[in-house]
């Protein structure tokens, strides 16, 4: 295992959203900062640094991750997510974030991207969820503003459409 | 229920020519914030060069500053200013205090620390991490004083004092009288009363503060990005702190801020803080607040001791209230408080027919954070009061609180109505709504739900709840705080200036911007509706820019985003503006047209004969005239370009010589009621149902109104059962992570069952009230009802935790037996931190002895140790560095030797102070051979701690301690040449633990 000066700055080179990218990251720099301020990628908000609020969840290695609680050195050569990756195009939202919209999920939208990443990451794996089990997944999030319900409205609609979509194509 | 609830919200009727208003359209606000792009203030890039503060905070609650060394921290390369107290006063002026009183309110801690968290230093340097290694470098000696942390406690005689100029700790004390109470009270046959403490809380939002600020030497000016909310006048506070006029500080918002619930209002001392870092070093500086410091210093909703009465008549008709007030707002009263205290003043009878009213205001200043705007605002303190008494008088009378609630409804044929106290009720039907409610929410129902679960055993209740909803606030209304002479002599203060502006550009789009500020609230998307309407347009064609600039909007001191005054005020704004242009388009148009000007109307995107449909022209094409061919328009048309409208209601006059002021614009009605499980062993509280019934006016966007109902019911519930800022008795706060202070979860938060009617106000240009703050007013204290009904008690203190809840079922839980541990009587608030403990050592006692005083072998095996310095043969001094959890400091410990007994015993006693805590302690180390060569240790200590390592939860601490402990072990071990421990021993053990760093227990 290497290691690193602290007082330097190391090369950090990951793959972010499928494009390799590179920084330079102290041994101490977090990896949402790390995110945010050496690759600009602030999709990924942070709000409290201590992993319980959940709103700077990302996806490293196919592990939901709390970036916050991460370092960057740590994530030196892995495949990072973010909810910057989640759109199939700069114009369109996914089938998850148009159900959010629908349902007026966010309000502020600052915890939004962790909830997303999570959900994401979940539906994949679970594709016929039920509300207890999203309440469960999401109880490691905090939002203000929405009271949830409509977070879990969003998640069921869109685990929904995503099975059926899913169905059709192996049909076809 | 939920899924319906959900649909309804978001069912979008396409008929084309029904009005967008009114429908839950998609937001605007949307595609940009589920993708990442949303621009938060720390989203956006900086100027290169700027520099990135960090702010040292006191760990005291009330203290002297005795000295403040800054030398290593100023050296340290990346540094480009450390400021203390000093430099800022020399930069700045006080802070305005809303009373008259000789005090003087700074961002910053000046000779004396009054609360924990208190800014003691801004360090400000290349980068954050720089500055925050800079800030540990700084040593500031405290001389502790004694703290006082309770309203009531800190007006009593003797307590510490915090301002000479608020004597006793009173910051103002008003006396009001309407009617003839006494008279009433002298009558009554019956007379209730109530003793309520109300907690403190925060609706603490996602986003912590955010400043960015420049200085321009040359024309003395300062430009400031904050995630601030209003209201603006506040901007005339920081400019004054500042020492310049108004225009030169540019105050500028980001266009999207992370939630703040009134919380972002106070980020203003920093705003100066920052500023004036800026001004010092001549750089844009930067400052991100993080999750202790917001929870710690931030600000917070007021804690009040209240004590109301009534005077009552047989039936359960309220004669008279009596009400006693004594609001905390902390070590300093800030802007604009004492507010939260006065924005109540016209509605202190709630949605009651009530004449007669006393009313005495208390504000008094105590150890702990300054309080400001929290949602609901003033709202939560009096109706828990007056709904929890409600319920004591139907209990005292035998009569239904249903019953009790509905004898005293303001008749529905009574508005507008006029409170004893001044408020001017605009419209309702509260008996209606009731009505409503019982039927759709199913009360009947509810009630055979609680006979079966009563009868089965279980601890069921059921509590009601009728609130006033006042929005709109009067920017007078804080000077009911002054008597009618002192307000005669600073000049009327009233009104609530609402601006918006709509512009046409050249080729016909339109342009809408507001000074409203959103955090989250879909503003852009409602007035994309509001002025579609308006110019026949959809709301896709309409562009909103809701981003303020003071140096270049239009924007008032009642700007902002508070007092739900979006949807009531600034919307009906922009309605006018867009009015105001469309009537000129019509004469334009009519001219083009050969038409009438009263023949004109907007559809479709055209400008149309009502007549004629056939003969129309593009909205476009008559929007952009004004641009291309002004000498065409007709005389009488006037530009088109652009419109500003400022709006004020006339019913929103000062205070009058009588003390009455109508303190709001618009009053909608809300009534809950809930039924509530408590489990008989958990004590846990379950809600079976929850209805809400709301009436604010006129709905602009149904899926937003109940996304504000939700969202205020998820932060009441929070408030009734999980969340208080929780101070010890010498003011250490304890509640300093998300893991302490408890936010609801999607585990916690049931869907309430929303229902609505409409009684548009007659005051407002749509028809609409305010709805965002409601729940905050009238969840708390409809779930204390329920409880109070299932556990059968009279008296409820929020948060309704299960070991609250035990005390009131099961008494005071008995002191723990003695466990042999010797322990020391101590302050009950104290995070005590006791223990003993065995090692084995290998080598003698004499050995172990002699290793364990000396300075090179301590620093070598004590974990994160940079130096140990044996003033004395049993003087010692070290520094140590640890981290444990979220937070790393270092801490200077200072620890003296007693009693020793070469090589058999020693005593320590020592303390330790600081950036993150201070500590004190005392232990008995006893050395014994082990017989077989080795040494066995025997150790108990006893320690207090405080501060920010106080904050984060004793969890945090227990777990540190074993690894702490285990790294000691094993380097002294090593160092001594093998051997093991068996439980955890060291002069490290009581360093550090003095330091404040070992197994904290609450």
């Amino acid at each position: 295992m290497s290691r690193f000066k602290s007082d330097a700055r190391h090369p950090i080179h990951v793959s972010l959203n499928g494009e390799p990218v590179a920084g330079e990251a102290e041994p101490r720099t977090l990896l949402s900062d790390f995110l945010r301020h050496r690759l600009g990628a602030t999709g990924t908000h942070v709000g409290c640094e201590h992993g319980v609020c959940g709103a700077c969840t990302v996806v490293v290695d196919g592990m939901l991750t709390r970036s916050c609680l991460t370092l960057a050195a740590q994530v030196d050569g892995c495949e990072i997510r973010t909810v910057e990756g989640l759109a199939p195009a700069a114009d369109r939202l996914g089938v998850l974030q148009q159900a959010f919209r629908r349902h007026h999920a966010l309000q502020c939208g600052f915890c939004t991207a962790g909830i997303l990443m999570s959900l994401d990451h979940y539906l994949a794996r679970n594709p016929a969820p039920t509300e207890a089990e999203i309440r469960d997944l999401l109880s490691g999030h905090l939002c203000r503003c929405t009271g949830y319900t409509p977070i879990i409205q969003a998640a069921l609609e869109a685990a929904a459409q995503l099975a059926s979509s899913k169905k059709e194509t192996s049909d076809a | 229920m939920v899924q319906a609830a959900v649909q309804s919200a978001n069912s979008v009727d396409q008929g084309d020519d029904k009005p967008w208003v009114g429908r839950s359209i998609e937001r605007v606000e949307d595609a940009a914030l589920l993708s990442g792009r949303g621009r938060f203030i720390d989203d956006l890039g900086v100027q290169p060069g700027t520099l990135h503060a960090t702010i040292l905070r006191s760990p005291h609650a009330h203290a002297d500053i005795v000295s403040i060394d800054v030398e290593a921290a100023r050296r340290l390369p990346g540094v480009a200013a450390v400021l203390t107290g000093e430099q800022i006063k020399a930069v700045t002026t006080s802070l305005v205090v809303g009373v008259k009183a000789p005090v003087e309110c700074w961002p910053i801690a000046v000779e004396r620390v009054r609360y924990v968290g208190e800014p003691v230093a801004v360090i400000v340097a290349t980068d954050r991490a720089r500055a925050e290694d800079a800030a540990e470098l700084i040593n500031v000696a405290y001389r502790p004083r004694a703290a006082t942390v309770d309203p009531l406690g800190a007006i009593a005689p003797g307590a510490p004092v915090l301002h000479d100029g608020f004597p006793g700790n009173l910051a103002s004390d008003r006396a009001f009288r309407y009617g003839d109470p006494e008279k009433a009270f002298a009558d009554a046959p019956h007379r209730f009363s109530i003793d309520i403490r109300y907690p403190r809380n925060s609706c603490t939002p996602i986003e912590t503060y955010g400043v960015v600020a420049s200085h321009d030497a040359g024309e003395d000016a300062f430009e400031v990005l904050a995630n601030f909310q209003g209201p603006f006048s506040i901007h005339t506070v920081i400019a004054r702190a500042l020492k310049v006029p108004g225009n030169r500080l540019r105050l500028r918002t980001p266009p999207d801020s992370g939630g703040s619930f009134g919380v972002k209002q106070g980020v203003f001392p920093y705003i100066v803080l920052i500023a004036a870092a800026a001004r010092v070093t001549g750089r844009p500086v930067k400052w991100i607040e993080d999750r202790l410091e917001h929870l710690t210093a931030s600000v917070s909703a007021t804690n009040r001791a209240t004590t109301l009465a009534a005077a009552v008549a047989a039936d359960g008709k309220i004669l008279a209230l009596d009400w006693d007030q004594v609001e905390d707002c902390g070590a300093h009263l800030r802007a604009p408080e004492p507010a939260t205290l006065y924005r109540m003043h016209g509605n202190m009878t709630g949605a009651y027919d009530i004449g007669h009213v006393r009313i005495r205001n208390r504000v008094v200043v105590t150890n702990k954070t300054p309080t400001g705007l929290n949602r609901g605002f003033g709202g939560p303190q009096v109706y828990f009061a007056l709904e929890r008494l409600v319920q004591r008088i139907a209990i005292g009378l035998g009569l239904d609180p249903l019953d009790v609630i509905e004898r005293n409804l303001i008749e529905a044929g009574a508005f507008p109505y006029r409170t004893a106290t001044g408020a001017l009720l605009d419209s309702g039907n509260y008996q209606d709504a009731i009505a409503r409610a019982v039927e759709q929410g199913r009360l009947a129902e509810l009630k055979a739900r609680r006979d079966a679960a009563r009868a089965e055993g279980r601890l069921y209740g059921i509590g009601f709840t009728a609130v006033v909803e006042p929005s709109v606030s009067n920017m007078g209304y804080i000077t009911t705080v002054l008597t009618a002479a002192e307000r005669r002599k600073a000049g009327p203060k009233n009104g609530a200036q609402a601006t918006a502006t709509v512009g046409l550009d050249p080729v016909g789009s339109v342009t809408v911007h507001v000074a409203s500020v959103p955090q989250g609230q879909g503003h852009r998307t409602v007035l994309s509706q509001v002025v579609a309407d308006v110019f026949g347009l959809e709301p896709k064609d309409i562009r909103v820019n809701t981003e303020i600039d003071t140096a270049k909007d239009a924007w008032s001191i009642a700007s902002g985003n508070y007092a739900s005054r979006f949807a009531a005020a600034v919307a009906g704004t922009a309605k006018i503006a867009a009015e105001r242009v469309a009537g000129r388009l019509a004469r334009i148009a009519a001219s083009q047209l050969n038409v009438e000007a009263a023949d004109i109307v907007f559809a479709r995107g055209f400008v149309t004969s009502k007549q004629n449909p056939e003969n129309r022209i593009a909205f476009s094409r008559v929007a952009a005239l004004s641009h291309w061919s002004p000498g065409s328009l007709p005389d009488d048309a006037g530009q088109t370009i652009r419109e500003t409208v400022f709006w004020t209601p006339p019913e929103l006059t000062p205070p009058g010589e009588d003390d009455r002021i109508n303190s709001s614009l618009c009053h909608g009605f809300i009534f809950d009621f809930c039924g509530v499980e408590i489990d008989r062993i958990t004590l846990q509280t379950r809600i079976d149902r929850y209805v809400t019934m709301h009436d604010c006016g006129t709905i602009l966007h149904p899926g937003m109104v109940n996304g504000q109902i939700r969202g205020g019911f998820a932060q009441a519930l929070g408030a009734a059962l999980y969340e208080e800022y929780a101070y010890a008795e010498d003011g250490s706060f304890l509640t300093g992570t998300l893991a302490d202070y408890l936010l609801p979860t999607t585990t916690e938060v049931p869907e309430p069952e929303i229902f609505h009617m409409e009684t548009p106000s007659p005051f407002t240009p749509l028809g609409a009230k305010g709805v965002g703050e409601g729940n905050c007013m009238s969840t708390p204290v409809c779930l204390a009802n329920a409880v109070a009904d299932a556990l059968g008690v009279a008296d409820i203190t929020l948060p309704l935790v299960p070991a609250r809840l035990a005390e009131l079922v099961r008494g005071a839980e008995p002191p723990p037996p003695a466990d042999g541990v010797a322990a020391a009587p101590a302050r009950e608030s104290d995070r005590r931190l006791r223990g003993e403990g065995q090692a084995s050592v290998r080598g003698t006692p004499e050995q172990v002895w002699v290793m364990l005083l000396d300075p090179a072998t301590l620093q070598s095996i004590i974990p994160g140790c940079q130096r140990v310095d044996k003033i004395t043969e049993t003087h010692f001094r070290a520094d140590v560095t640890l981290g444990i959890g979220p937070v790393t400091g270092r801490y200077r410990a200072d620890v003296e030797l007693f009693d020793l007994d070469p090589p058999r015993a020693v005593t320590l006693r020592g303390g330790a102070t600081g950036a993150l805590g201070f500590g004190s302690a005392e232990g008995r180390v006893t050395l014994a051979p082990d017989g077989s060569g080795g040494t066995k240790l025997t150790y108990s200590y006893d320690a207090a701690i405080g501060g920010k390592i106080a904050s984060i939860g004793g969890r945090l601490l227990d777990g540190a301690t074993r690894v702490i402990i285990g790294q000691f072990f094993a380097a002294l071990a090593r160092r001594a040449g093998g051997g093991g421990a068996s439980g955890g021993f060291s002069l490290l053990a009581l360093l550090a633990k003095v330091a404040g760093l070992f197994g904290g227990r609450r």
